[in-house]
């Protein structure tokens, strides 16, 4: 099976704090470490263990900049057969939109029977799956959480829903999923295996090698915008209660005794 | 006729022993590459020393002393044994009887040959009825086979001394019944009973006895020396080279492959240990070596609290998988991964390196360095434990576990009282004594009381000191354990610069990983001690003196818990408990399992972020034992230890009752000011 | 302006909450928008669903179709892309189901598509100013979305004030899916495992985050459980540690609860997991970080480590007792 997994540069926040930069147009940048999206991550492992299973390649793609050959090289080294990079001024400012129309003109560039993107990234828009699908005129099933791939041309995925519940879906290939964490644990990529890849060819493809002119992507055409970042002013929140610890335990008691919550 | 069938026996013997040991050597020669021996005065010493040290160690007199006495026997017996051969070319004649020299040597070997027999009977008593322990063969790893192998070498070996003594004493009996003399022979030995019940027998009677006896005593001599390679017996003859070879620094690791030097590491094929083949031979021969004696187990921290390893069937997996795949009789059987077939993941993960198992091993065996080969292979096919990936991928990028930001390192120093002076040495300034932090001193809450409470005992003794602050990263002494070699390697690259930068000329720190790191896996850097090694020096130069302890301390019993790394592996056990005693009024006990007896407190650096399978924790067990000699303040020298047991004696419901404190919080704040 | 919708997404014939908060979104586009609600499904349920929205909205679309008796994304797309007009706003909840269908919707109508939307600010000119999130909520965005040729909006779920005038009194249409094959099927919904408490029924919840660092200090969550009679809940990363089982999450993807008490202990506060508290409960939260968001939603708040503030608070209660 020829599977292709769209994933994405983020900076990562687990102890970063994101903090909004003096113009108030972008985050600050500067202490900040980046690695691959993590729900792109567990998409390339799927893909892994699904071409381990019944043969085929995968390859990653990105829409990036220089900078993000090395997330395409981390998931080359993870087990990923190739590496595409899409970059192009052109392309800096698409909306969703946009971004997804650069990753069909990459699909249609080679035949694949599966295309992955992870459920959602640091933005949590979680749109790029479900357009790229729309685009290609392809079945599209999000938040997968099981992919079974017994049938030549057909897959079963289970989808996570409200309440902890999984949908069960068939759905004919070729077809586009985004892939939620959990799914799988992905293998660990250590330094050795990156720098293994170092030396490995990824291709890198324009706007004119892709055939898409500014009315498609970029700016120009991007029909949403952010238009800065902010944080907002908090409101009054909680009620603070102050003073020993003794003291905050006794009037917490008496409060909880109020609305009932001491049986 | 007798000489014909003598050779026969000992060319059968010996050329089965000859074909026997060529098959267990073989997998030696498709095994990786191990080390040279170097320092050959200290291994020789070694090769001396251990063995019988180790053997009696205490709990183990029991069967120590046997078992020393045993080995003097048999070394004594040795040309006696060589004898009993010749004698097959000599109708059975023993040689030497006519100098005295040969009579005394006789009557020697009539008494080791009883004190073997007594012995032998008393250890298949206890092996066989009194069952110790620590033999028990749990029942996942399979039938147990050690105690019929036990029993078995046991009631050889007695049978050979016994029909041994059968053999002399029938000599005797047919000399008396002939009416010749015969040499002395020590009353109450087992020849001597041999002779007294045949005496009554005739010549020809007691003459058949000795040639049947003979031939018997010299099948059974060659059966036994053919069993040897079959089980634990094996250490007779691959023991010397195990502990000839063995790692005479404590704590340091073995490189990725012998003789392949750092630069050209990135370069091999694979890494760590996949297959059985990609041990070095040395390790195999450890396999081989093992004794069976359940010592290592029995004192394995991850073992008591139910963990999925026990080192001792490490030894013995690894025994077995080379004797089942370089059978004696058959091809040789193709290799497989050694992982998930005959090792767990969560077996090796479960390690510690806590050393406990090296240090009583009796013929010395090396379980880290296994288990560090093993992570390595795991680590090179992506096999690491989801816990684990997230603080390895921060150490990569931010240089400590937890990703925090590298800028806020020295963050604990905002805190210092006005009167610490300790420099940050990131902005250019150099330093003569090097405070080397770690990661969990500098960034967790807590154990930035330690960083704070060290600054502040530098400072009062005086010293120039000073940290990387932003530009040191994790010691990543952890990370080599761990098997990721290459990021250990980038840590140690980037921290060295650093050091040798900061124009340090010593290193202390409080942290006893970090120590360990410093000391044993990296190079040209000055030499890191402990903060309790400064402080004792300090004591010494009258730069440091303690203030009487506080009144309310006054009745509480302090006692000190060896951290692995400071004690076992950095063999520093005094220094803590002699700071501790130089404080007026402080009353110090010791427990049971204290100095190289340790119990680990859990564990450190990446081992904090493993989730374990475990019926109960190492600290609680830990706390127990410092409950149980009478202690109410438990004083650590580790941060790792310290974060265990605080959080153990919660777990354990013992908050009220047991306190912790790091020895450098304790100097802190006795140490005299100004 | 535009024509308005709203998708009201439903479950066994009883609409869901976001309905009536997706009126007050379309009012901060438009003050006087009117807005038709559309709504697929099949049958009897459907009916039930589509009258009781009808009290407030002027029409409601309803399609119904034996192939959206489950509410396939494939095939609910196809039948809103057969009745849609090109350029119209769509406003509908975020949530599993519309991750599934609109990005998707949004390239087939060529209109704009923004997600997960915290708050409208207005229209300036040919576009929509909204707000939305990034980052897991640590900072907030201004977008502008170009309504020129229509745009889809998924909205928050509980932002959004619910408009429960049920003043509008409107009709009820039926419209056609059309062609309703997909080459995607559903099978079944495999429904999580029922664990041996049900804290979807609990009156008292006792809800542990992070904040617990390790599986072994549970202990003292049960323990102030059992001293105030309530039940242990948890959030998402203590279910993904395997520590407690899933049918103690309390989430957008776990449960919703509905207790009188909710004590949020050592829980950041983020909005997948908040989702899942209805009813507006007294949430009492306890947290060692002040920035924590959860100390926004929480009636009363207090800093203190959970490890040593609760074993404290299970004490005074046993001995108050």
């Amino acid at each position: 099976m020829e599977i292709l997994v769209c994933v994405k540069r983020v900076p990562d926040t687990s102890e970063n704090e994101i903090e909004v930069d003096s113009d108030g147009k972008d985050i600050e940048r500067d202490d900040l470490v980046y690695s691959v999206n993590e729900w792109d991550n567990y998409a390339v492992e799927e893909a892994i263990q699904i071409k381990d299973k019944v043969g085929g390649s995968v390859t990653v793609v990105t829409v990036g900049d220089q900078e993000s050959e090395e997330v395409l090289r981390r998931e080359m080294a993870m087990g990923a057969d190739n590496g595409i990079l899409l970059e192009d001024d052109a392309f800096e400012g698409s909306d969703g939109k946009g971004v997804a129309t650069i990753l069909k003109a990459a699909v249609e560039k080679g035949k694949y029977d599966l295309i992955l993107t992870g459920a959602q990234a640091d933005d949590g828009a979680a749109q790029i799956g479900g357009m790229l699908a729309a685009l290609l005129d392809l079945p599209y099933a999000s938040l997968v959480n099981s992919i079974d791939v017994s049938d030549e041309k057909k897959l079963k995925v289970g989808r996570e829903i409200e309440g902890g519940n999984q949908e069960m879906n068939e759905i004919e290939m070729p077809c586009v999923l985004s892939i939620q964490t959990g799914i799988n644990e992905p293998r660990y990529v250590g330094i050795r295996g990156i720098r293994k890849v170092a030396s490995v060819e990824i291709p890198t493809y324009g706007a004119s090698d892709l055939g898409l002119g500014s009315d498609a992507v970029g700016e120009g055409a991007a029909k949403v915008k952010r238009l800065d970042y902010f944080v907002p002013e908090l409101g009054e929140g909680a009620e603070m209660l102050e003073g020993s610890t003794e003291e905050k335990v006794a009037k917490l008691i008496e409060l909880l005794k109020a609305k009932g919550g001491i049986k | 006729m007798k000489a014909i069938l003598a050779l026969i026996i000992v060319a059968a013997g010996v050329g089965t022993f000859a074909y026997i040991l060529a098959s267990r050597m073989a997998p030696l020669f498709r095994a990786a590459q191990g080390p040279r021996p170097d320092r050959i005065g200290e291994r020789l010493f070694a090769l001396y020393h251990f063995p019988h040290h180790r053997m009696p160690r205490p709990g183990y007199g029991d069967v120590g002393y046997p078992h020393i006495t045993i080995i003097l026997s048999l070394i004594l017996l040795s040309i006696h044994v060589l004898m009993v051969i010749y004698a097959g070319f000599t109708g059975l004649e023993m040689p030497g009887m006519e100098s005295t020299i040969g009579v005394a040597y006789a009557a020697v070997a009539d008494i080791a040959l009883t004190v073997l027999l007594a012995i032998c009977v008393f250890l298949a008593i206890r092996r066989g009825h009194l069952k110790p322990a620590r033999y028990e063969v749990p029942e996942k790893y399979g039938k147990d086979k050690s105690r019929p192998w036990a029993l078995l070498l046991i009631g050889a070996l007695g049978t050979i001394a016994l029909l041994n003594m059968i053999f002399l004493g029938s000599a005797a009996a047919a000399a008396s019944a002939a009416g010749e003399a015969h040499r002395f022979i020590p009353p109450l030995t087992g020849t001597w009973f041999a002779g007294i019940i045949m005496s009554g027998f005739s010549v020809s009677g007691a003459e058949t006895v000795n040639t049947l006896f003979y031939f018997l005593l010299l099948i059974s001599i060659f059966a036994y020396i053919n069993l040897i390679p079959f089980d634990r017996m094996f250490h007779t003859i691959t023991g010397p080279a195990t502990v000839f070879l063995k790692k005479l620094d404590k704590g340091s690791v073995k490189p990725v492959q012998w003789g392949v030097e750092d630069e050209k590491v990135a370069d091999l094929e694979s890494f760590g240990v996949k297959k059985f083949e990609d041990f070095t031979w040395k390790h195999i021969l450890d396999f081989y070596s093992c004794a069976d004696c359940g010592r290592c187990s029995e004192h394995c921290p991850a073992n008591a609290v139910g963990r999925p390893l026990s080192p001792r069937f490490i030894s013995l997996k690894g025994r077995d998988y080379a004797f089942s795949h370089y059978p004696i009789r058959g091809p040789f059987i193709k290799n497989e991964p050694l992982i998930g077939d005959v090792y767990e993941e969560d077996e090796i993960w479960s390690c510690t390196t806590c050393g406990a198992c090296e240090e009583e091993c009796p013929v010395t065996i090396e379980y880290i360095d296994k288990i560090v080969d093993l992570r390595r292979g795991m680590v090179d096919d992506g096999m690491v434990p989801q816990s684990l990936q997230k603080p390895l991928n921060a150490l990569g990028k931010r240089g400590n576990p937890w990703g925090k930001m590298e800028k806020k390192r020295a963050e604990w120093t905002k805190d210092l009282p006005e009167d610490v002076r300790i420099k940050d040495l990131s902005g250019g300034e150099t330093a003569e004594t090097l405070y080397f932090v770690d990661s969990i001193t500098s960034y967790d809450d807590r154990m930035a009381d330690l960083a704070r409470a060290t600054a502040t005992t530098l400072s009062a003794a005086g010293a120039d000191a000073g940290i990387l602050g932003k530009n040191e990263k994790d010691s990543a002494n952890e990370v080599r354990r761990f098997g990721e070699e290459m990021l250990f390697m980038d840590l140690r690259d980037h921290n060295t610069g650093m050091i040798q930068d900061s124009g340090a000329q010593s290193i202390v720190t409080s942290d006893p990983h970090a120590l360990n790191a410093l000391n044993k896996d990296y190079k040209d850097i000055p030499k890191a001690e402990h903060i309790s090694q400064f402080v004792v020096r300090g004591l010494k130069d009258k730069n440091i003196a303690f203030e009487p302890l506080a009144e309310s301390e006054k009745d509480k019993r302090y006692t000190f818990h060896d951290p692995c790394y400071l004690g076992r592996h950095s063999e520093i056990y005094d220094a803590p408990r002699e700071v501790m005693d130089a404080i007026p009024g402080l009353k110090r006990v010791d427990m049971d399992r204290c100095r190289d007896r340790s119990f680990c407190c859990g564990g450190g650096g990446l081992m904090l972020f493993y989730e374990p399978e475990e019926e109960q924790r190492m600290g609680v067990l830990r706390v127990e034992m410092a409950k149980e000699a009478g202690a109410n303040v438990i004083v650590t020298g580790c941060p790792f230890c310290l974060v265990n047991i605080e959080d153990a004696i919660k777990v354990a419901g013992l908050e009220g009752q047991m306190e912790s404190i790091d020895l450098s919080e304790l100097v802190a704040r006795q140490i005299k000011k100004g | 302006m535009a024509q308005f919708f709203a998708y009201i997404v439903h479950k066994k014939g009883v609409a869901d909450d976001s309905a009536l908060e997706l009126i007050s979104a379309a009012k901060k586009i438009d003050s006087s928008a009117s807005v038709t609600a559309i709504v697929t499904g099949s049958g009897a349920d459907l009916d039930k669903v589509a009258n009781e929205v009808a009290a407030s909205y002027p029409e409601v679309w309803k399609i119904d179709n034996e192939a959206l008796a489950y509410p396939n994304a494939e095939v609910v797309r196809k039948a809103l892309l057969n009745n849609l007009p090109a350029d119209c706003i769509l406003l509908a909840p975020h949530d599993t189901l519309g991750m599934d269908l609109f990005p998707g919707l949004s390239i087939k109508l060529d209109s704009a598509f923004v997600s997960d939307v915290v708050d409208i600010e207005g229209v300036e000119g040919a576009a929509i100013k909204l707000i939305r999130q990034e980052f897991s909520g640590q900072v907030s965005t201004h977008v502008s979305c170009d309504m020129t040729n229509g745009s889809i909006i998924t909205l928050r779920p509980g932002v959004f004030q619910a408009d429960e005038s049920k003043s509008a009194g409107g009709s009820v249409v039926d419209k056609d899916a059309g062609d309703v094959s997909a080459k995607r099927k559903y099978l079944e919904v495999v429904a999580a495992e029922v664990g041996d408490v049900d804290i979807t029924k609990s009156d008292i919840l006792v809800s542990v985050g992070r904040g617990i660092e390790d599986q072994d200090n549970l202990e003292i969550i049960h323990e102030l459980a059992e001293a105030m009679g309530a039940d242990v809940a948890c959030s998402r990363p203590i279910v993904d540690a395997k520590w407690l089982e899933k049918s103690r999450q309390v989430g957008t993807s776990g449960l919703t609860v509905k207790p009188k008490v909710y004590l949020a202990l050592g829980i950041s506060g983020s909005f997948q997991h908040m989702g899942g508290v209805k009813g507006n409960p007294f949430i009492v939260a306890v947290n060692k970080n002040p920035k924590a968001p959860i100390f926004q939603v929480a009636d009363v708040g207090i800093e203190e480590d959970i490890l040593e503030f609760v074993p404290e608070l299970t004490e005074a209660i046993n001995e108050a007792k």
